[in-house]
């Protein structure tokens, strides 16, 4: 996969700060307004789409690797479920056993704000990494001479 | 202690999590099976313990959150039994993956893969929540998915997108199903709405038709004919050890475990569920054994072998749910669904072994055709005698564990006046017998081709595996000694006859939420909610005008949630 | 069959059009297509199950809690039910996974064979 045009980079180069920001607002902020962990995630994912869409291969290779995408996705994973089996603290399994604060602050309602972390993070590598492996890295070549072969042993 | 009965679903999801990173560390050494081994018994002596040592129903309120807005998990008699299965299942299959699985890339994968489905299948049975139990169903359902598609040959990447395609008519189903019933009764919990199709006196209109969606999609899922049609490509083409755990616990976990909850447990075992289920039953189990007669393909066979089988169980059940309403004897209702459930642990051993067998023979010879492996029982002593074991237990020969269940199933049929349906199921044994002594002169006796005097015996993890479940063979006919069966059977059928009344009994985990003093505006919120009696299913017509009912019932759960939704300091 | 039930009906068409789309057509992507609509028509009856009509004149109202503690009991009240819309949140993750995994699926199809004609490979039937 070839990058995009210089317009392309340098435009991408402004905005994918910014839909960073954006889907990790959405992500902290999910227990206030409508959003949360797994819409964050989402917009996280496009973002980082945007960024290997527009330079290309070579950048998914050296900078945002798979591997790094899988490696977040288990993370985010067991950050959730930590969360989940520490609710035995409260008493019974996933309890929200921090304080619960007050309506509406950012440091409020006890667990939930991390399991929204985790689920963003593992959403958003995930759907990354869902990418770089369908699009990203795929070569259009050599489905031709297998469709040759097969149907030649149809008949 | 009951605390330990969510673990039975987090243990299996961590480790699907921490597979692929301890995969990048093992690459495909056999070592990457060391955790998931380790994990899985961890689950199996887990639910061992949960079985034998509780003795009421346990429900458990996840994070403390009581009815009406909390998630529960329910422990009753049949979630453990059927836990049980699941976990020695999974861990015997996983002790053949240590040396079948080196032929692929990517064994962290597998092994994560694995994890997610045996944790999907434990939340199916343990969760006491129609939407809870939907959501773990699909966790089995992509994971199956993935791992049927995992070698990437043609074969196998068709068979699993017809498998995808028919899954998820089945779940879009299921959903609609769900819409109905929280439309209709406002809960999403088994006990409730059981309490309230009660309190109603019969299902109404919308409840029926909810009642169809679910017969579909779980119907779908539990490859029943009408709807088997991605089985018997599905089966075949995924590795052994994953047609071992499909056969033998995804179909039952996901498709008859929430047949039996839907039927019983919700409709109180309604007469006329009970006949469609008969006929289902007999449906599956004919057409099952007759074109299992006809196949060549080794596990093509054995696929449909297990259709026709889960029709035993699904029949069992049906009958159970009929002789009820019609006012036969407990004790030969019992009868029946102790059948039915015994041939369902039955079938999980039996078949698994089976698949694990041709799964060595394939290995071995690299064919699953039944023309070429003639003779196959002098070059491989031990698969030999294992999968003769499996094939005499299915068949129903005493004293190995198929002889009971069918036997506790045809005299129940007898005994509830049923006769029909008793014949039916004696001929379609003997059926049985004629195609699995088919296969036993195919594949162990006859004369040796080319490719079989190549075989050598498989590695010693297969082995190992085959031979535990040949001994299970043997050693499940125990349950039908009384002593044994009151502690593991008994409690799972009392689960079922008693229908509703189940969801009623127990003991329930919850957290004592702080509820002194709370602010004025919100004690008018909470208190009127106290005890939330189960509400009355609405008429037909209201579904119409919807929404004039829909003010009194929806804004009790929803004060309630607005009260507690920040939560209270523990 | 009031006008109220108008949007049941229609989720029930999509439904309806998602099967036929997964049963009848020969193209893989087109079956991918139908898997989407039929997933969608569920969630969307699911979503339409929590409606509730507002008073005459008004506007419907969503179930966040803006206004503090005080306007907790008047929201409650009248605000359309929240237990559905979580419902479906988790089931369009769900759908989502499965889109990944079959998109997946037809892609490595497309290698082998060439062609996401269905009648071209060899087991697929509707």
């Amino acid at each position: 996969m070839q990058g995009m045009s210089p317009i392309v980079k340098n435009i991408t180069r402004l905005v994918a700060g910014f839909i960073v920001l954006f889907g990790a607002y959405i992500v902290l902020y999910g227990h206030v307004t409508p959003g949360g962990g797994f819409t964050g995630g989402v917009i996280l994912a496009g973002g980082l789409a945007l960024v290997v869409l527009a330079f290309g291969e070579a950048f998914a290779r050296n900078v945002l690797t798979h591997e790094v995408a899988k490696v977040a996705d288990s993370m985010g994973a067991l950050l959730f479920l930590l969360v989940a089996v520490l609710g035995f603290a409260g008493g019974v399994f996933f309890t929200n056993f921090l304080p619960a604060g007050t309506l509406g602050h950012l440091v409020s309602a006890g667990t939930i704000p991390i399991a929204n972390l985790g689920i963003g993070i593992k959403v958003g590598a995930g759907l990354f990494g869902a990418f770089l492996a369908l699009a990203a890295f795929r070569r259009t070549t050599g489905a031709g001479q297998e469709r040759a072969d097969v149907l030649q042993s149809h008949s | 202690m009951a605390h330990l009965v969510p673990l039975l679903v987090a243990i299996p999801l961590a480790g699907g999590f921490l597979m692929p990173l301890v995969g990048r560390l093992t690459g495909r050494r056999r070592s990457a099976a060391a955790l998931p081994i380790l994990l899985a018994a961890g689950v199996l002596v887990l639910s061992v313990w949960l079985l034998l040592a509780a003795d009421e129903p346990l429900t458990y309120w996840v994070g403390g959150w009581d009815f009406p807005v909390g998630i529960s998990l329910v422990a009753d008699g049949l979630s453990r039994l059927m836990a049980v299965v699941v976990a020695t299942i999974s861990l015997v299959a996983l002790l053949f993956s240590i040396d079948y699985m080196a032929r692929f890339t990517s064994p962290g994968l597998y092994y994560g893969l694995f994890l997610l489905m045996v944790a999907g299948m434990n939340g199916v049975v343990l969760s006491g929540d129609l939407f809870n139990m939907f959501v773990f169903i699909e966790v089995a359902g992509i994971a199956s998915y993935a791992l049927v598609a995992f070698g990437t040959e043609s074969d196998e990447l068709e068979a699993s997108f017809k498998y995808l395609v028919l899954g998820t008519v089945a779940s879009a189903f299921l959903l609609v199903g769900i819409a109905l019933v929280y439309n209709v009764t406002g809960h999403l919990n088994w006990a409730k709405v059981g309490e309230a199709i009660q309190t109603a006196g019969g299902a109404p209109l919308p409840l029926q038709v909810a009642a169809a969606f679910f017969l579909m999609g779980f119907g779908l899922k539990a490859a029943m004919v009408p709807f088997h049609a991605w089985l018997p490509d599905a089966h075949p083409s995924a590795p052994a050890p994953i047609s071992a755990m499909l056969s033998g616990v995804l179909i039952k976990a996901s498709g008859v475990y929430a047949l039996a909850r839907f039927v019983f447990s919700v409709f109180d075992g309604d007469p006329a569920l009970g006949w469609i289920l008969v006929v289902l039953g007999v449906l599956s189990m004919v057409i099952g054994a007759l074109m299992a007669t006809g196949q060549d393909d080794f596990k093509r066979l054995l696929a449909y072998s297990s259709i026709s089988q889960v029709g035993y169980v699904v029949l069992a059940l049906g009958a159970a749910a009929v002789m009820r309403a019609r006012g036969v004897s407990p004790t030969v209702v019992g009868l029946a669904v102790f059948g039915g459930l015994f041939h369902l642990a039955n079938h999980a051993v039996f078949k698994a072994l089976l698949f694990l067998c041709s799964g060595s023979v394939e290995y071995a010879t690299g064919t699953r055709q039944l023309k070429d492996l003639g003779g196959i029982g002098t070059r491989m002593p031990v698969t030999g005698a294992c999968l003769r074991v499996a094939a005499l237990s299915i068949s129903g020969v005493p004293p190995l564990n198929g002889f009971w269940s069918k036997l506790f199933i045809i005299v129940a049929l007898v005994l509830g006046e049923m006769y029909v349906l008793a014949a039916v199921t004696a001929v379609v044994s003997f059926l049985t017998l004629m195609y699995y002594a088919k296969v036993q002169r195919y594949v162990l006796g006859g004369e040796p081709s080319e490719r079989v005097t190549r075989a050598r015996e498989a590695p010693l993890g297969m082995c190992a595996a085959s031979v535990l479940l040949a001994v299970l063979c043997f050693g499940s006919s125990l349950m039908a000694v009384p002593a044994v069966r009151r502690r593991v059977l008994a409690p799972a059928t009392e689960a079922v006859t008693a229908g509703v009344q189940a969801g009623r009994q127990g003991r329930t985990i919850t957290v004592e939420r702080d509820k002194a003093a709370p602010t004025d505006s919100r004690a008018a919120a909470v208190e009127p909610l106290r005890g939330g009696s189960p509400r009355p299913p609405r008429a037909a017509e209201s579904l119409a005008d919807g929404t004039a009912g829909a003010e009194t019932r929806r804004a009790e759960p929803l004060a309630r949630r607005a009260a507690l939704d920040v939560g209270e300091a523990p | 069959m009031t006008l109220a039930m108008l949007p049941f009906m229609l989720a029930f068409l999509l439904l309806v059009a998602g099967l036929y789309a997964i049963v009848a057509k020969r193209n893989l992507i087109k079956v991918i297509v139908g898997i989407l609509v039929l997933d969608y028509a569920a969630n969307l009856l699911l979503v339409l199950m929590g409606y509730r009509t507002p008073p005459v004149g008004k506007a419907p109202v969503a179930p966040i809690l803006t206004g503090g503690w005080a306007q907790a009991e008047e929201l409650a009240a009248s605000a359309v039910d929240p237990v559905p819309q979580a419902l479906i949140l988790t089931s369009i993750v769900i759908g989502l996974s499965v889109t990944a995994l079959v998109v997946a699926l037809a892609v490595r199809l497309y290698e082998k064979y060439g062609t996401f004609d269905t009648e071209l490979m060899r087991n697929l039937k509707g």
